[in-house]
C-alpha cells in the first residue's frame, strides 16, 4: 500500500514544480533573475506584486476578466437551465440532433473563429466591451453548461415533478423551490465549468477586445514585448492569475470529477 | 419514460439563439471567404473550391496535419495510461484524497497563456529550473530554440503535465462508483490484480475513458496558445502545429481565402475523427 502511494506523490510533485518555479520567481528581482540561477529567490522582494496593485493598466487586467468571466457565468447557467430540464423530461422534434450539435461546438478550433468574431461583434458595436466577450465565450461554456446540467438532472426521479404538479405547485414555483435546490450541486458545477473555461481562454477575449475590457492575460503578453523581458513581473502577473482558480476549486472538489465526466458517471 | 412534448422548444430557444448568434453567421463568414478571392479593399472575386483544391494539394497543410496527428496522437499514448495508473494507485477515501483532487485540477485553471510563459521561463537554459538542470546538472544540451526534439519533447512534457489530471479524475470518477461487492467476489474467485483490472475496473471506467479520450482528442487537436506562446512554431516549424499555421496565414499573411478554406478542412477533419472514436467506442453498448 505504501509503494503505491508513490505514485501519485510523484505525479504531484511534477505538478507542483513549474508552479513553484513561477512563484519562487515572482519574488526576485530583475537582477537576480538575469544574473543566474537560484533555487530559492535571495533578495526576497514584493516589488513586483507592488507594481502590478498600484498600476492601473496591471490591475484593471484583472477586473476586467473577472468581469466578463462572471456576466458569462450567468448567462451561461441560466439559459442552460430551462434548456437543459427540456432535454431531461421531454421529447420534442429534432432533440438528439440538436443536443449533439452542441457538443460539435467544442470542436471548432478557436483559432478558426477569432476573424469572423471580430468582425461580426464589430458590426453589432459591442467590440472591446465584457460583454462582448461574455458572449463570444457562450458559445463553448452553454454547450458545456446544458451537457452538466442534463447528467444532474436526469439522476433525479421524474416523480418529485408529478408529485409537485398533484400538490398543485405551478411550473415556475416547482422549478425554483423544488427542483433548483435539489440539483444545486449541479448548478455549482456548472458555473465552476463556465467560470474555468472562460478564465483560461484566451484567444477570443484578446481579439475583441483593444482598451476598455481587455483580459490580464492579454495585459502580460503585451508586457512581455514591449517592456523587454520583465521576468519577474510575468511570473508575478502569472502566479496572481493561478489564485482565482485555485479558490473556486476548493468548493467543488467533490464534483470536479462528476462534472468532467459531463455528469455522468 | 420521457413525455412527447413540442412546447419544451421554448425551453431551448434562449440557448438555441445564443449559440447559433455565436456559430452560424461566423461558420457562414468563413465559408463565404473560403469561394472568394480578395486583394483588399473589399473587392472580392468568385474562387470557386479552388482553394480547397490548392489548400489539400499544399505540402505545407500536408506537413502540417502531420505534426498535429503526430501530437495528438504521442498526446493520447502517453495521458490515458498514465492517467488511468495514477487513477488506480489513489486513495479511495480519507483526507488525501481532497488535497489529490485539488493539486491535480490546479493545472487546468491557469490561463493557456500563462501556461506556455510558465513553462517557457521554467525551461530556459540558463535561468529556468529544468533548462538549468537539464544543461548544468546533468551534461545534456538541452535548448528548445535550437533543437526540433528538444522543442517537441517540451510541448509534450507541458501538455502531459497540462491535461493528464483531466483523465485522472474521470478514471478516478468511474473507478469509486465501482461498489466493494465487486471486488470481494473477484477476491473470492482469486483474480489476480491485472484480472481485477481487466474484468472489474476497465469495463466500468469504459464510459469515462471515451469521454476523456473524445475530449482530449478535440482540445489537442485544436490547441494553439500554449505551444504558440511556448515555441512560436519553432525551431524552423518544426513545432507548427495546423492551427498556428492557419493564423499565421489568416493574420500573418491576410490571406482569407485559403485560410477560410483551410478552417473548414480541419474542422471537417476534426468532426469526422470525433465521431469516427464515437461510434466505434460506443458500438459495444448497442448490441
Amino acid at each position: 500500500m505504501k509503494k503505491r502511494a508513490l505514485i501519485p506523490i510523484l505525479y504531484i510533485a511534477f505538478l507542483m514544480l513549474p508552479i513553484y518555479w513561477l512563484v519562487a520567481m515572482s519574488f526576485k528581482t530583475t537582477n537576480e533573475i538575469l544574473s543566474g540561477f537560484s533555487l530559492f529567490p535571495q533578495t526576497f522582494t514584493l516589488e513586483n506584486y507592488r507594481v502590478i496593485f498600484t498600476d492601473p493598466t496591471w490591475y484593471w487586467g484583472y477586473i476586467n476578466s473577472i468581469l466578463y468571466v462572471s456576466i458569462n457565468t450567468v448567462i451561461s447557467v441560466c439559459v442552460a437551465l430551462p434548456a437543459a430540464y427540456a432535454f431531461s423530461r421531454y421529447r420534442f422534434l429534432g432533440d438528439k440532433q440538436l443536443f449533439f450539435w452542441l457538443l460539435t461546438n467544442r470542436m471548432a478550433p478557436a483559432a478558426v473563429f477569432a476573424l469572423p468574431f471580430f468582425q461580426l461583434y464589430s458590426a453589432v458595436g459591442l467590440f472591446d466591451t465584457h460583454l462582448a466577450v461574455a458572449l463570444a465565450h457562450c458559445l463553448f461554456n452553454i454547450p458545456l453548461a446544458v451537457w452538466i446540467l442534463e447528467g444532474f438532472m436526469g439522476g433525479v426521479p421524474k416523480e418529485l415533478d408529478e408529485t409537485a404538479y398533484v400538490d398543485g405547485y405551478s411550473f415556475p414555483r416547482f422549478f425554483v423551490t423544488i427542483f433548483l435546490p435539489t440539483i444545486k450541486a449541479g448548478v455549482g458545477v456548472a458555473a465552476f465549468f463556465c467560470f474555468m473555461f472562460s478564465w483560461v481562454e484566451l484567444l477570443l477575449a484578446k481579439t475583441l477586445t483593444a482598451v476598455q475590457a481587455k483580459p490580464i492575460a492579454a495585459t502580460m503578453t503585451k508586457t512581455a514585448s514591449s517592456a523587454g523581458y520583465e521576468l519577474g513581473l510575468l511570473a508575478a502577473a502569472g502566479t496572481l492569475t493561478i489564485i482565482p482558480g485555485a479558490i473556486v476549486i476548493y468548493f467543488v472538489r467533490n464534483y470536479i470529477a462528476k462534472g468532467f465526466a459531463l455528469g455522468r458517471v | 419514460m420521457k413525455t412527447q412534448n413540442q412546447k419544451a422548444w421554448f425551453f431551448v430557444l434562449p440557448v438555441l439563439v445564443l449559440v447559433a448568434f455565436n456559430a452560424l453567421i461566423p461558420m457562414m463568414t468563413v465559408v463565404n471567404y473560403s469561394v472568394q478571392e480578395t486583394f483588399g479593399d473589399n473587392l472580392f472575386f468568385w474562387e470557386g473550391l479552388g482553394w480547397f483544391e490548392q489548400i489539400l494539394r499544399s505540402d505545407r497543410f500536408h506537413a502540417a496535419l502531420g505534426r498535429q496527428f503526430m501530437f495528438t496522437g504521442l498526446i493520447l499514448l502517453i495521458e490515458i495510461p498514465l492517467g488511468v495508473i495514477i487513477a488506480l494507485s489513489m486513495p479511495r477515501s480519507g483526507f488525501w484524497v481532497s488535497i489529490c483532487l485539488v493539486t491535480m485540477a490546479l493545472p487546468m485553471l491557469i490561463p493557456w497563456n500563462v501556461v506556455g510563459a510558465m513553462w517557457n521561463i521554467f525551461t530556459l537554459p540558463d535561468i529556468g529550473l529544468l533548462g538549468y538542470l537539464m544543461n548544468t546538472t546533468l551534461g545534456i544540451n538541452y535548448d528548445m530554440t535550437q533543437s526540433p526534439f528538444a522543442a517537441w519533447a517540451t510541448i509534450i512534457t507541458m501538455d502531459v503535465w497540462h491535461w493528464t489530471s483531466l483523465v485522472v479524475l474521470l478514471s478516478y470518477a468511474g473507478l469509486v462508483s465501482i461498489p466493494d461487492a465487486y471486488y470481494q467476489a473477484a477476491k473470492i474467485d482469486g483474480a489476480s490484480p491485472w484480472k481485477v483490472f481487466r474484468y472489474v475496473q476497465l469495463p466500468k471506467m469504459k464510459q469515462v475513458l471515451t469521454i476523456a479520450i473524445l475530449l482530449r482528442f478535440m482540445d489537442s487537436f485544436n490547441i494553439y496558445t500554449e505551444p504558440f506562446v511556448l515555441t512560436g512554431g519553432g525551431p524552423g516549424n518544426s513545432t507548427t502545429l495546423l492551427s498556428i499555421d492557419l493564423v499565421k496565414i489568416a493574420l500573418g499573411q491576410f490571406d482569407l481565402g485559403p485560410a477560410a478554406a483551410m478552417s473548414l478542412i480541419y474542422f471537417a477533419i476534426t468532426l469526422l475523427v470525433s465521431w469516427l472514436f464515437y461510434t466505434l467506442m460506443t458500438k459495444d453498448d448497442q448490441k
